[in-house]
């Protein structure tokens, strides 16, 4: 006869929680303990958001949650019932490409590419708060978005490539 | 992770009420840490009452006594960058940007930011002793790779440091801090807020158990003028710090009229030693008098193995910290050293 080793998960823990991902509304029933990562990977389909260390260290899985990025990992998708999240998949028209991505391409700001979508979806939540001007404050506002392939300095490059013609324009 | 149950409170009385219930229950605010050591499975609720939505709290605002209220569901980017904080509060705004990352800023809470846990490698590795995580367990620091461990107010229990910035420039400006619990409200200075670990350091501060913090309330001087905050790490940015340092300084001229200096990376709590900062009141602003303060309040460090660089590596930092305050405009994004 089979023991069970862990208390049985009864789907009665579920719970709805309500999100709107890229503009869609969106109705899951998630257990408590799942992550706005996960619910937004395995439970939405969208697996454009990345797990990297899953422990906020290394912020491949930002999405910018009702205008401010933050980590989807260290996020209960429960507290979030009712937030408003942009993931890479929804921050360009489809077919179209945001002007970062472009950037990106143009900079060769990527070699494996498992970060990219957290350093746009990144890039993209810095430039709404408007507190980075120069270079070294860019490089400073960035540092939560790990590079292990060693594409920081172009990744900075693309950044400030926007970031200027932005103000430009 | 194990499962818990999940509630919502929509005000203090409420998430008072749920937490109530008895068992193994956390509060949860930002979360940056608490889901964290969760993942790692090192707390284990079984309760987490969700206190982002109470009412109220969620405020920066000027007391009548002229200083000025933080909400304790602030988030800590929120509080960097707001007006009256960077003006009148500039030290605590650099203390804060020189911790975690933006990301991280944008969701970790003020009063969270008080309450996270030490970053102790062995702390967080549940294979081996630790008498923070599994009290008289025995310390795995002592013996093992020391170098982000404290150098004052250790224990035979305990030489993990507390990891906050925000609470190293907290406190510098002599703040208060704002809790409401089952037997009612009370302030606490925040000098007696964080604790040494003593014999007990599973025990990190003296906030008692089903208390909230609602807010943390800043004295009118924010030390404005003549502020810096230096923090040193092995990386430039996004790292804890091996020593870093608050200084505020009222001057009279080149003379000092009212020092303070805190000290993180260095103890179980932020470190302040009054005596050196009044040998450095009527005292001119200058490195030899810097110095000598740095001696005093680093009377008493001892080093370990990997970690005995500290004790002189804080002394240079306290000088060249309080050098800089003198010229705000020389630091850094994210409190770096200027050149």
């Amino acid at each position: 006869m089979l023991t069970e080793l862990t208390e049985p998960t009864t789907l009665k823990a579920s719970q709805p929680v309500n999100l709107v991902v890229n503009g869609t509304p969106l109705q899951l029933n998630l257990l408590p303990w799942v992550s706005l990562l996960d619910a937004l990977r395995d439970y939405s389909g969208l697996t454009g958001t990345k797990k990297g260390c899953d422990h906020g260290q290394c912020g491949a899985c930002t999405v910018i949650c009702d205008g401010k990025r933050v980590l989807s990992c260290l996020s209960l998708a429960i507290s979030k019932d009712g937030s408003e999240i942009t993931t890479i998949e929804g921050i360009a028209p489809e077919g179209d490409l945001h002007p970062l991505q472009k950037a990106f391409i143009e900079h060769d700001a990527f070699q494996c590419g498992y970060c990219t979508p957290g350093q746009i979806c990144s890039a993209i939540g810095m430039m709404k708060e408007g507190k980075a001007k120069t270079r070294a404050e860019v490089k400073e506002l960035m540092s939560g978005n790990l590079c292990r392939c060693g594409a920081n300095t172009n990744i900075i490059d693309a950044i400030m490539e926007v970031q200027n013609q932005s103000v430009h324009e | 992770m194990n499962n818990f149950t999940y509630k919502r409170a929509e005000s203090i009385e409420d998430a008072l009420a749920q937490n109530s219930s008895g068992g193994n229950s956390s509060y949860l605010a930002g979360g940056t840490n608490l889901v964290d050591l969760m993942k790692y499975d090192l707390t284990r609720p079984d309760t987490l009452v969700d206190l982002n939505r109470v009412d109220g709290h969620h405020e920066i605002y000027e007391t009548p006594e002229g200083g000025l209220l933080l909400g304790a569901f602030v988030t800590n980017a929120d509080t960097a960058w707001h007006p009256s904080v960077e003006e009148r509060y500039p030290l605590l705004s650099k203390a804060i940007l020189a911790g975690a990352s933006a990301q991280i800023r944008n969701m970790a809470t003020n009063g969270g930011n008080l309450l996270q846990r030490t970053r102790c490698y062995y702390f967080y590795d549940a294979n081996v002793p630790c008498n923070k995580r599994e009290p008289g367990s025995g310390c795995s620091a002592i013996p093992g790779y020391n170098r982000i461990m404290a150098i004052l107010g250790t224990s035979e229990s305990c030489i993990a440091v507390f990891p906050s910035d925000m609470c190293v420039g907290l406190a510098a400006l002599d703040a208060t801090v704002h809790v409401e619990g089952p037997t009612g409200s009370r302030s606490i200075p925040f000098a007696d807020f964080h604790r040494l670990p003593g014999d007990t350091p599973e025990i990190d501060n003296t906030l008692l158990p089903g208390e909230i913090i609602t807010g943390i309330e800043l004295p009118a001087n924010g030390f404005s003028k003549n502020y810096s905050y230096l923090k040193l790490r092995d990386r430039n940015s996004y790292a804890f710090a091996l020593v870093s340092v608050a200084t505020g300084l009222e001057l009279d001229g080149n003379v000092i009229r009212e020092a303070r200096i805190a000290l993180g990376g260095v103890a179980h709590k932020p470190w302040r030693v009054r005596e050196a900062e009044e040998f450095l009141a009527g005292k001119t602003a200058d490195s030899v008098h810097f110095g000598q303060a740095a001696e005093i309040i680093l009377r008493g460090a001892v080093g370990f193995p990997h970690n005995a660089f500290k004790i002189e590596l804080a002394k240079r930092a306290i000088v060249r910290n309080c050098m800089m305050a003198l010229n705000p405009e020389s630091q850094l994004p994210g409190a770096q050293p200027s050149v």
